[in-house]
């Protein structure tokens, strides 16, 4: 279960990701963080993002024009 | 033969634009390339210095000599949000008194429908994230400027200091 959540919805590009971004600095290695957001180029930012920083992109998942991820932050 | 990689992972930006339009890219570029762990550094010179102004509220965009720009009404039934006016008005009623301020407020309330960050919110996520924000030592001189019109929290050099940071990134950007 994800014990970090990050909401997003509603927000642009790049919000999703400095949000997302921010809540990682705050965790432990290990730790998962959810990201729920509706910014349609958001699946494209969070592989890139993960590719680049080395956080793992556990999943993601379109729902109902939602969008979520799920990132293990780095060890 | 071999190619030298770049020994630090760092980004170098140069904003030279202060219109609001322009004032969008240096932010949303650094404040990303910093969530993603690199160096960022942005120099603002000339207009671009305007962006690290204690009062924001001055930056404006116009549509004069920019036909790209389209100009659509942020409110109203969806059939007349949809139509693009641009092609419509001619370039020369952008020089009536009181358009660019028409302009810039009909381009401010699209963005805020639009849920779009503001210049304010993303330079400070900028600072939060540690990118380096130097202003321009000889354009403050240039334009009358003094360090208290400034924000806190930046700091101030000249383009040999560009240089040699830049020197070190293997992204260097020139917006």
């Amino acid at each position: 279960m994800a014990q970090h959540i990050v909401d997003a919805t509603g927000l642009n590009c790049p919000m999703p990701i400095l949000k997302a971004k921010q809540a990682l600095a705050k965790m432990n290695a290990k730790e998962t963080l959810r990201v729920i957001c509706t910014d349609k180029g958001s699946t494209k930012d969070f592989i890139a993002f993960c590719h680049q920083t080395g956080n793992i992109l556990l999943s993601n998942e379109e729902k109902d024009g939602q969008f979520i991820f799920n990132i293990e932050k780095a060890a | 033969m071999t190619i030298e990689t770049p020994h630090k992972n760092g980004m170098t930006i140069i904003a030279s634009k202060g219109t609001l339009d322009w004032a969008f890219p240096p932010f949303i570029v650094g404040s990303t390339a910093a969530a993603m762990g690199k160096e960022v550094t942005i120099f603002f010179t000339f207009y671009g210095l305007g962006l690290l102004l204690k009062d924001l509220s001055g930056l404006r965009v116009s549509p004069q000599g920019n036909p790209a720009m389209p100009m659509k009404m942020p409110f109203g039934p969806q059939w007349l949000q949809k139509i693009d006016f641009a092609p419509k008005i001619p370039n020369i009623m952008w020089n009536v008194p009181g358009m660019e301020l028409f302009a810039t407020s009909m381009m401010k309330k699209t963005m805020k429908k639009n849920n779009i960050a503001t210049i304010e919110e993303l330079r400070g996520v900028c600072l939060e994230m540690g990118v380096k924000l130097i202003a321009c030592e000889m354009t403050i001189g240039m334009f009358g400027y003094t360090r208290e019109d400034f924000i806190d929290g930046i700091e101030y050099a000249g383009a040999a200091t560009y240089l040699d940071i830049a020197q070190g990134s293997n992204h260097d950007l020139f917006i």
